[in-house]
């Protein structure tokens, strides 16, 4: 009954799958594929301090760090992004998000 | 031990729970507060796995400011969300497959792996027993010693972000009214105050 690594991982697998899920099932909503985005970040974060437990090795512990720091600023330049979009056109719908051509 | 293990099934249990409610909420704001709790729970995580300081500071870090961020802004845009939910079961079967085939890759890597043997006493930076350094203390120690400009180019990052941010959202509305101190200060007698001549019975 001991928990190992194998456990936390799974946990990390789960939240990970979770993530691409909600990306393909919100496919009209940028707010909702925001958050999935923010679940996977969760899920290889778990991943990180785990094996850093695991191995003995603060690394892990440091990067983990430093990957909150780039999710947070990944999520509040997304939102300030989605806010302008939002004032401009009225809508945050991915499909009309088409005026480069892209 | 059974407590350990009793509280990482707690935790993992409500994570996941609320990790799918995240995303299968009718309404976003549930969904934000879903999060949050993914978060509560994977911050307890970090705590079983001997992370404390990690823990925290996903407390405070998503909990206080990206979950309440997001927040503010699915309440503070007014959109109808029924509409955006509109193809939800659409893109379920394509969804589900792809992620259920990524969850089994994930779980069959995790199954057949196996580490070199001499791999856990060969870190980098050895973790120091809890008894002596606490965990906030050993990260402290590296993180601005041997990781000092990583940690500086993280500060930068947040800057720019916070920058970015300021210059995307702010906007000046013409016909406001603003204090400008500058011209208020700049401003003489002669061209603020006029004396008139008033006759007697006339009036301006």
């Amino acid at each position: 009954m001991t928990i190992g690594l194998a456990h936390y991982l799974s946990v990390a697998a789960i939240l990970f799958a979770l993530g691409i899920f909600g990306i393909f099932l919100n496919r009209k909503n940028v707010i909702i594929i925001l958050m999935s985005v923010e679940l996977m970040l969760l899920a290889v974060n778990i991943n990180l301090v785990a094996f850093s437990t695991h191995l003995n090795d603060l690394v892990g512990q440091v990067f983990t760090l430093f990957v909150l720091t780039v999710a947070a600023g990944e999520a509040a330049i997304g939102l300030a992004i989605l806010v302008v979009y939002f004032r401009n056109r009225g809508t945050i719908a991915v499909e009309d998000i088409n005026m480069m051509k892209g | 031990m059974i407590i350990h293990a009793l509280a990482f099934y707690l935790f993992a249990a409500i994570a996941v729970a609320s990790g799918f409610m995240v995303i299968a909420a009718r309404n976003p704001v549930h969904s934000v507060l879903f999060l949050i709790l993914a978060f509560f729970n994977a911050a307890g995580l970090f705590v079983l796995m001997g992370a404390e300081f990690l823990a925290m500071i996903l407390v405070i870090v998503y909990v206080g400011a990206v979950a309440v961020l997001f927040l503010f802004v699915v309440m503070m845009l007014d959109i109808n969300f029924v509409e955006l939910r509109q193809g939800f079961l659409q893109y379920l079967p394509i969804g589900g497959l792809i992620g259920f085939i990524l969850l089994v890759e994930l779980l069959l890597v995790l199954g057949g792996w196996a580490s070199v043997p001499h791999v856990a006493s060969s870190g980098a930076l050895p973790i120091p027993p809890p008894e002596q350094v606490t965990n906030t203390h050993a990260l402290g120690h590296v993180l601005y010693t041997k990781y000092v400009y990583l940690f500086q180019g993280s500060g930068l990052i947040l800057l720019v972000a916070m920058i970015g941010a300021i210059v995307l959202t702010l906007r000046h509305r013409p016909g406001v009214r603003r204090q400008d101190i500058a011209v208020q200060t700049y401003r003489r007698r002669d061209e603020a105050v006029e004396v008139k001549k008033v006759e007697p019975r006339q009036g301006i």
